[in-house]
Parts: structure tokens; C-alpha cells; sequence
């Protein structure tokens, strides 16, 4: 990545931090609203875990379309990055839920969406660990890459419509949040973002490299 | 590719033929050891009993009951269902399917097979466990029809699975680990769905779960003949 971009993204998410605790008032309506600015992370890092999960299933269809090991190296780099964020998400939802809702963990359509994530990466890095012939890991893991992404569309598209949810999914679209949030969330979504890109391309720079290496 | 090459021919023979035939082998295969039908029924029947034994006489409500009825039918069918592939890789006889049959007619031969091995053991689990569990028969048609759609969708991810992991090592582990992420919708709304007909709630009470479950059914059934191609080819 170019120094620009590096070190935009350094000063960035310094400031997305700056601002998430000292740009801001406390959010008014929340249980604890000192406590709500912790969705300027829980939310990036869940959006961060989706965005590892599509990128991973992306380079699956590429595998199984251009059989470049590549692409299968990308997907699990990919896979990867997406379990790292899904985990802060699962940490940092539940701390909220605890603040906010007084459990840590109630079993809302957006806390099983995330489950079922963490689970998904589990069963592919576990698939992974399990084939030795490359190609074969590759064809394998790059299908039910494929095929995970199903049960997640019903869990994040359907599952909220049939069963009540906790989580306010329409005050970011209806323009619930203050101007003032507002700005600092959509921030701190790109600064988070920015910094995926840049693990991301490293982390794919060192397995090309590693590819060249073996063949 | 000799797939794409010879599916002019085989469609003029039929793809029900075909899918048939593969089903029929199995079958026979099944009949002649019975190997998951005994495993998925022992399996079945001593989870039922370990369950009933440890809650003692008491009656469970509603949700309860039939959380724990799709927790034995999900150990149940992962612990035989994965055998229609498994068979395949240790008889050697993989090879000489890919040769005689079309990818998407194995899929859904294997398919057909496990989801009649399912039904068989919801036939036989079902009665005894609500007996067992001294659960009010509620509403029989619709948990009938939950029972039903649930397992067409749990046949439908199960035997991709199965094609998934038959050539991994330690894939018996395996197979639960990478069936139950796929199957947390269909067992969220078959829970839903079963505790409605224990408390005997109409048919379209359940519109939402049953509607859930068809489409289910036919998105990873779709998206498996998609895919089976280049599962089956490795």
C-alpha cells in the first residue's frame, strides 16, 4: 500500500478514537450513555467480520473458476482477517449487551447471526487443516465457503422479520443517529476499513510470496 | 470437460433414471448391511433414552420437548448420514460413479437415499419420543409437515457435507462442525415450528416457520446441484 495510504489511515483512526470519546456527547436513550460510544467499534468490527466472510466466498468462485492457488490463499487470508474482527465483535457485542440489556447474551437474531459466523470460520479453517493434497483444500474449502454464505442470508435478512430483535437496525437508515454520530461512525466504518485493506494486502503479499517460494 | 460432453445423452435417457439408479444402489447396498440404518437407529433410540432417563418422570413443557426432539434428529442424522459418500471412498467405487453417472444425478440419488433413511428415523423416533416424554400430541398434521420440510432440508445440507469431507482426514468430527453452521436457520425455525404443533396451534399459525423452511429447502438444495460438480470432481 502507498506511505500516503498508510499514513492516512494511522492518523485517521487516531482521530475516529480522538473523536469517539472526546468529538461526542454521551448518547441520550441508552441505559448507559457514556458506554453507547463503544458502537463506534462493535459496529466497524461486525461490518469487518461480513466484509472478511463475502471477500473469502469472492475468491472461492475465483478458485473454482480459474483453479489459481492464488485466489485460494486470498480466500483463507480473507477467512482469517474476517474470524479476527468477528471475534471483537462477539467480545464487544456482548460487553454492550451486558451494559445495555443486562445479559451478556440473550440470543437476539444479530447475536446468533454472529454465532453462526464464528462457527462458519471455525468449520473452515477446520476443513482446511484436514485435506492435505493443495488443490483439493482448495476446491473444498472455496465450495463451502460458498455454501456458508446461504444460512447467513436467512439469519441477517430473514430471521430479524420472523423473531423480535434487540438490535436497532433502522437508526442508522432513518437518520435516528445525531449529525454529530453520525459523521463519527461513518469515520470510523472507513478508518476500520482502511485498515482491513491494509492487513489484508500484506497479509496476501506474504503468501504470494510464499507461493513463488514452493513453486 | 466429460460432464458437459455427454450430458446431451444422458438427458435424452432422463435424469430421473439416472438419479433413480443411484438411488436404487444404494439402497440395495443399505438393505444388504443395513449399516446406517442400524447406526442412525441405535444412535437415535439411546439418545432418546439417556434424555428421558435423566429427566426422570416429569413432564417438559412445549419448548422444551422440541428443542430436545431436533437436538437427537440433528446428532442422529449427523451421525449416519454422511455414510452415502464415506461408503463410496472405501469401497473404492468413487471412480467408477464419476464414470457412470452426472455429477447433479449422483447429488440427487445420494440426496433422495438420505432423505428416506431420515424420514425412516423420524417414523420410528418421533412416536416413541413424545410418548417418552409424555408431550400432548397437539397438532399431528403440522408437526407432520414441520417434521417433513425439516428433514427434505436437513437431507439437502447434510449430503453436500457429506461430499465435502468424504476424502478429509478425522471426518467424523468433522461433518457435525461443518453441517450445524449451515443448519442454524433450519433448526431454528423446525424448533419453532414443532413447539407450535405440541401446543396445537393451527397449520397457519405456523405460516412464518413453514414458509422458512421450504425456502430453506430449496435454496441449498439449488445451491448444492451448483456446486456438487466441483465437489464431486476433486
Amino acid at each position: 500500500m502507498p506511505l500516503f495510504w498508510k499514513l492516512l489511515c494511522g492518523v485517521w483512526v487516531a482521530g475516529v478514537i480522538v473523536a469517539a470519546f472526546l468529538g461526542v456527547g454521551p448518547a441520550v436513550g441508552f441505559r448507559a450513555p457514556e458506554a453507547a460510544r463503544i458502537l463506534f467499534f462493535h459496529v466497524p468490527t461486525a461490518w469487518l467480520a461480513v466484509l472478511g466472510f463475502v471477500l473469502s466466498m469472492l475468491h472461492g468462485i475465483h478458485y473454482l473458476h480459474r483453479r489459481q492457488l492464488e485466489h485460494d490463499r486470498c480466500s483463507a487470508v480473507a477467512a482469517e482477517l474476517g474470524f479476527l474482527f468477528c471475534l471483537l465483535a462477539t467480545v464487544t457485542g456482548a460487553i454492550f449487551a451486558h451494559v445495555q440489556w443486562g445479559a451478556a447474551w440473550n440470543w437476539d437474531p444479530r447475536e446468533t447471526s454472529i454465532v453462526a459466523l464464528l462457527l462458519i470460520y471455525g468449520a473452515y479453517f477446520a476443513l482446511r487443516s484436514a485435506i492435505d493434497d493443495e488443490e483439493r483444500r482448495a476446491a473444498l474449502s472455496a465450495s463451502y465457503a460458498i455454501l456458508a454464505v446461504l444460512p447467513m442470508l436467512f439469519l441477517i435478512f430473514v430471521l430479524p422479520r420472523v423473531v423480535d430483535s434487540l438490535h436497532p437496525s433502522d437508526t442508522v437508515q432513518s437518520g435516528g443517529m445525531s449529525p454529530s454520530y453520525r459523521l463519527v461512525f461513518f469515520a470510523a466504518l472507513f478508518g476500520f476499513t482502511l485498515l482491513f485493506v491494509w492487513i489484508y494486502r500484506l497479509r496476501v503479499g506474504v503468501e504470494r510470496l510464499a507461493l513463488r517460494r514452493e513453486g | 470437460m466429460t460432464t458437459k460432453s455427454c450430458s446431451s445423452a444422458t438427458a435424452s435417457s432422463g435424469w430421473v433414471g439416472e438419479a433413480g439408479a443411484v438411488f436404487w444402489k444404494d439402497l440395495r447396498a443399505e438393505l444388504r448391511s443395513r449399516y446406517a440404518l442400524n447406526a442412525m437407529a441405535i444412535f437415535a433410540v439411546t439418545t432418546l433414552v439417556v434424555v428421558s432417563f435423566s429427566l426422570g418422570p416429569q413432564a417438559l413443557p412445549p419448548p422444551a420437548v422440541a428443542a430436545l426432539l431436533w437436538v437427537v434428529l440433528f446428532f442422529a442424522a449427523i451421525a449416519s448420514l454422511s455414510r452415502v459418500f464415506l461408503r463410496e471412498e472405501e469401497a473404492h467405487t468413487a471412480a467408477a460413479l464419476r464414470l457412470a453417472a452426472e455429477p447433479v444425478h449422483v447429488y440427487l440419488g445420494k440426496l433422495l437415499f438420505n432423505l428416506v433413511l431420515l424420514l425412516a428415523l423420524d417414523v420410528l423416533l418421533v412416536p416413541l419420543f413424545l410418548a417418552l416424554m409424555q408431550a400432548r400430541s397437539g397438532n399431528l398434521w403440522l408437526l407432520a409437515l414441520v417434521l417433513l420440510l425439516g428433514s427434505v432440508g436437513l437431507a439437502g445440507a447434510t449430503t453436500i457435507v457429506a461430499a465435502l469431507i468424504a476424502k478429509a482426514a478425522a471426518r467424523g468430527a468433522l461433518f457435525g462442525g461443518l453441517a450445524f453452521p449451515l443448519l442454524l436457520p433450519l433448526l431454528l425455525a423446525a424448533v419453532s415450528g414443532t413447539r407450535r404443533a405440541l401446543e396445537g396451534a393451527s397449520c397457519a399459525a405456523a405460516g412464518a416457520e413453514l414458509r422458512l423452511l421450504v425456502s430453506f429447502a430449496v435454496v441449498m438444495i439449488t445451491a448444492s446441484i451448483l456446486l456438487f460438480e466441483y465437489v464431486w470432481s476433486e
